[in-house]
């Protein structure tokens, strides 16, 4: 009860603010359970189109790596083989079933998904297949040195795109000795140190109940819902959650790092760690950085550095709110002759956005972009169950989607600049700078 | 799997007459397999509007879509039509630059804009209930573009930095396009969608204006809605805004520019600073629209899926997995397309394997489907995938739009787009190895590969057109 007088206080407030716009609007209701092995389940029905779509997010990515490349490689063998299947029959398995299997890990999350019609015969097959490849793969050694090659040649070809080399120095930079300055992908290094046992070991590790999450949407009930999570993840022993990452430690000065490469172009990145998942200045955060480059033609940025002058085909600010702190970054790339004028022109924006913070006008036309966008990040399965296993992974709370818009509309122009200050610090940022001669 | 960049359409950050309804200009199609209807307009002054509902969410998908892209495009102004799309955010004779954007975004809205070599389109995603701007601030710019010189300066060089990033620093994409400018002989295809750096170094806003009054107009365009909506309100809303607009006297199609017969195999050589040697092959091949058998694009697209339909198809299994000869091996076709086009493969090889060694373990992959039929087993595969696909695809209100548009564009039937699973599944084993018997021939082939060049900056050139303005 309390709760509903709440949202209609905040309701009718915000709507004289936003001259009659709708602010409160609900997300799907979401269902949520504990698996026998202790997984937590977060189900929305969707009945309207035959399918369902099921993402399981271990915690158990790159920030968990001892050898960087150990966490992506374990991922990426699942399908590889089991007991009684090898590559070959696992990818006929799911192909013969129309069903769709993905695999990717990152920082901190690792990622099964499987996209399946919901008819029986298919849908039975396609969660057998996975079930297998989650809780007992086999980890074949010749799959092992055939990816660990094919590792070693997309790390090569990395070194072909500036943007990837920008990428990677500005993660190594902000986050120094913390597991976040690894890139998913490892090393040239450290692909070559990585043996079977470290495989099986992580697996055993971190592939366990405690340390999953299931987010299934689609056309199927409760019912079918808590089986579908009990099968899936039913071999699994319930094991432990993960330890938590270090935390990650702010920078103590500036830092400019340059690189040449035969580009015509340089690729521009600012930055530094910023904010975890959870923080409560998040929405502060993240409307303001909406407003200075988080809304692509119409932000601060955009103008200063497109718009007005013609330097850029993209100019951007982000914050990435990770398990630990995320990093907040600002790109951009520009002919190389005129990077450093880019580079002052976006440092200006930042600088200035900092001091003075959003003009009223600007809060109002962000409020009334993210509000009334809302609808559009949950228009489809896919997008929901990615929304409720973002919302899973980081325990967020339930009710995040059914609050966001109010928590949105509560944001001020104090706020942001007070949030902005506590978060960044314009004197102490990475920047890295890839592109020409030196 | 990798070949995704060359099909793929260029996307742009926008950044990228009194009509009434008579029984004729409306047609409701409703197809098998309970999807729902697409509703047919079209108004008098020519413009077609299409709608396609979608109950599942409060959201709609706004798209108008033109007849015009680079295939369309004459020497010395490549380019021209992607410019333009640029500059449709630069402001009409009612709002400033960069207006619109402000405006959807106020509105809720998320935009875009994409053009490719066969159309141009612009799309907005909204709440349903602000269609209507979506609708109004269009028509608008149907036909009241203002290109300001000083906004053309500056927005000529955005689109020469955005041919830096997608082309000129990434060397796979730069062998592409040196492989369709080799290809292709007359078919324009074999111009870059982003049009040629001198041709963008002497573009002019008065390019942009004759451009812009040749083809933008009600007559040569379609409107596209997907979503939570009603068919008739969606078509009294668009007749509202665009019946008003005066439609062009004499649209004159291109010419048909059709490719001389290819004799023999062409190779060509990139060198380019880059770590990894990458292949690229095309064989001439038809699309739906060029087509004289009905039945061959779709043969085509089952081969094309025999060899790279995902993980359980014959390149990963064989290339990838069993020979271990490719670090990535992918192969590509689209039937629906203006003109005819290329069954394309493409690779970078595995550590210790040759580029010649890529190339041969496609070959004799090839050989392989020309002299055996496809197993039952291979073809229930695909047909399942294909099945599934149909169902997967209506997850997004955006992507059923997005069809729509495309085919209608192109100057097919938008049926033809629901009927696609079933051509599919009518598909024999023979059908594919006929057509890859008759048209992945070496006369009709065309070789690329990309010979990686050192990467350090100091004996990197600059590109000679870096620091030039005007």
């Amino acid at each position: 009860m309390r709760n509903h007088y709440t949202q209609l206080t905040q309701l009718i407030i915000s709507s004289l603010l936003l001259l009659g716009s709708t602010i409160a609007q609900a997300g799907p209701e979401i269902q949520h359970w504990q698996t026998s092995n202790g997984a937590q389940a977060y189900f929305v029905p969707a009945p309207e189109l035959p399918m369902v779509d099921i993402r399981i997010v271990f915690d158990a990515a790159g920030a968990r790596d001892n050898i960087p490349g150990v966490a992506l490689m374990t991922n990426g063998l699942l399908e590889e083989g089991t007991a009684d299947m090898d590559a070959n029959a696992i990818a006929d398995a799911f192909a013969a079933v129309g069903a769709q299997f993905g695999a990717s890990s990152h920082r901190d999350m690792s990622v099964i998904t499987l996209r399946s019609l919901t008819q029986p015969e298919l849908l039975d097959k396609a969660i057998s297949t996975t079930t297998k490849l989650i809780a007992e793969p086999s980890f074949p050694k010749a799959s092992l040195e055939r990816e660990r090659k094919r590792m070693l040649i997309a790390l090569q070809g990395k070194k072909q795109s500036p943007a990837a080399i920008a990428r990677e120095a500005f993660f190594t930079a902000l986050y120094g000795d913390h597991p976040y300055a690894n890139e998913a992908t490892g090393t040239e290094e450290s692909i070559q140190l990585i043996k079977r046992q470290h495989l099986t070991e992580h697996h055993q590790r971190y592939y366990v109940g405690r340390n999953a999450i299931i987010a299934i949407v689609g056309a199927v009930d409760r019912q079918q819902a808590e089986q579908l999570a009990e099968t899936l993840l039913s071999k699994l022993p319930a094991g432990k959650t993960a330890n938590p990452i270090p935390e990650v430690t702010s920078l103590k000065r500036a830092e400019l790092v340059k690189k040449a490469f035969p580009s015509s172009q340089t690729h521009l990145l600012v930055g530094q760690p910023a904010v975890k998942r959870g923080n409560e200045d998040y929405f502060a955060l993240f409307v303001g950085n909406h407003i200075l480059g988080g809304s692509g033609l119409v932000s601060r940025l955009s103008d200063e550095i497109r718009e007005k002058r013609g330097l850029s085909y993209s100019a951007y600010s982000a914050f990435s709110p990770m398990r630990e702190r995320g990093p907040f970054r600002l790109g951009l790339q520009t002919r190389n002759d005129q990077a450093d004028e880019a580079l002052k022109i976006l440092m200006q924006t930042l600088e200035e956005f900092m001091a003075g913070g959003p003009t009223a006008d600007e809060l109002i036309a962000a409020k009334k972009n993210i509000i009334g966008s809302f609808a559009l990040n949950l228009d489809s399965n896919s997008k929901i169950v990615e929304n409720i296993a973002m919302i899973a992974f980081y325990q967020l709370p339930l009710d995040y989607l059914d609050t966001y818009t109010n928590k949105i509309d509560a944001i001020t122009i104090e706020q942001i600049k007070a949030a902005f200050k506590r978060h960044v610090q314009t004197d102490k940022m990475v920047t890295v700078m890839v592109g020409g001669e030196e | 799997m990798k070949i995704g960049f060359t099909l793929a359409a260029l996307l742009s950050f926008g950044l990228s007459g009194c009509a009434t309804l008579q029984q004729d200009n409306h047609q409701t199609n409703s197809t098998n397999n309970g999807k729902a209807a697409v509703h047919e307009y079209q108004l008098d002054n020519g413009m077609k509007i299409f709608v396609k509902e979608d109950h599942r969410a409060p959201v709609v998908a706004s798209m108008v879509w033109y007849k015009i892209g680079s295939s369309y495009e004459n020497n010395g102004t490549t380019g021209v039509s992607h410019v333009l799309e640029h500059m449709m955010f630069k402001g009409t004779e009612k709002y400033g630059p960069g207006e619109f954007s402000r405006i959807i975004a106020e509105n809720g809205g998320k935009e875009n804009a994409f053009t490719s070599r066969d159309y141009t389109a612009y799309f907005q995603r909204l709440h349903k209930d602000k269609l209507e701007t979506s609708l109004r601030m269009e028509a608008d710019r149907m036909r009241n573009m203002k290109v300001l010189d000083e906004e053309f300066a500056k927005e000529i060089q955005v689109v020469i930095e955005e041919r830096r990033m997608r082309t000129e620093d990434d060397p796979e994409s730069l062998t592409y396009e040196t492989f369709s400018a080799s290809a292709y002989t007359t078919n324009p295809y074999r111009h870059p969608v982003i049009g040629w750096m001198n041709d963008l170094e002497n573009m002019t806003a008065q390019d942009i204006r004759d451009w812009y009054e040749v083809w933008y107009a009600p007559n040569n365009a379609a409107l596209v809605v997907a979503g939570d909506v009603d068919p008739e309100q969606v078509y009294q809303l668009a007749k509202k805004y665009f019946a008003p607009l005066k439609p062009i006297k004499y649209i004159t199609p291109p010419k048909p520019q059709q490719e001389p017969e290819q004799k023999g195999q062409r190779r060509v050589i990139i060198k380019a600073p880059a770590e990894l040697p990458y292949l690229l092959m095309g064989y001439k091949a038809p699309s739906v629209t060029g087509a004289k058998e009905e039945w061959e694009p779709y043969a085509l697209d089952v081969l094309s899926s025999v060899l790279d339909g995902g993980n359980s198809a014959r390149f990963a299994k064989n290339l990838v997995r069993g020979q271990q000869v490719a670090a990535s091996a992918g192969a590509g076709y689209s039937p629906f397309s203006r003109l005819d086009t290329l069954f394309l493969f493409d690779g970078n090889p595995a550590q210790g394997h040759t580029m010649a060694e890529l190339e041969q373990a496609i070959r004799e992959q090839i050989e392989l489907v020309k002299n055996e039929p496809v197993s039952d087993d291979e073809l229930g595969r695909i047909k399942a995938q294909v099945i599934a696909a149909d169902v997967y695809q209506l997850d997004s209100v955006f992507y059923q739009a997005m069809k729509i548009g495309q085919f209608e564009s192109i100057g097919l039937d938008w049926r033809l787009s629901d009927q696609y699973a079933e051509r599919i599944l009518q598909v024999t084993a023979e059908q594919v190895q006929k057509v890859a018997k008759k048209y992945l021939v070496d006369d009709s082939l065309t070789v690329a590969i990309l010979e990686p060049q050192s990467m350090s900056a100091a004996s990197g050139k600059l590109p000679h057109h870096a620091g030039e303005r005007h």
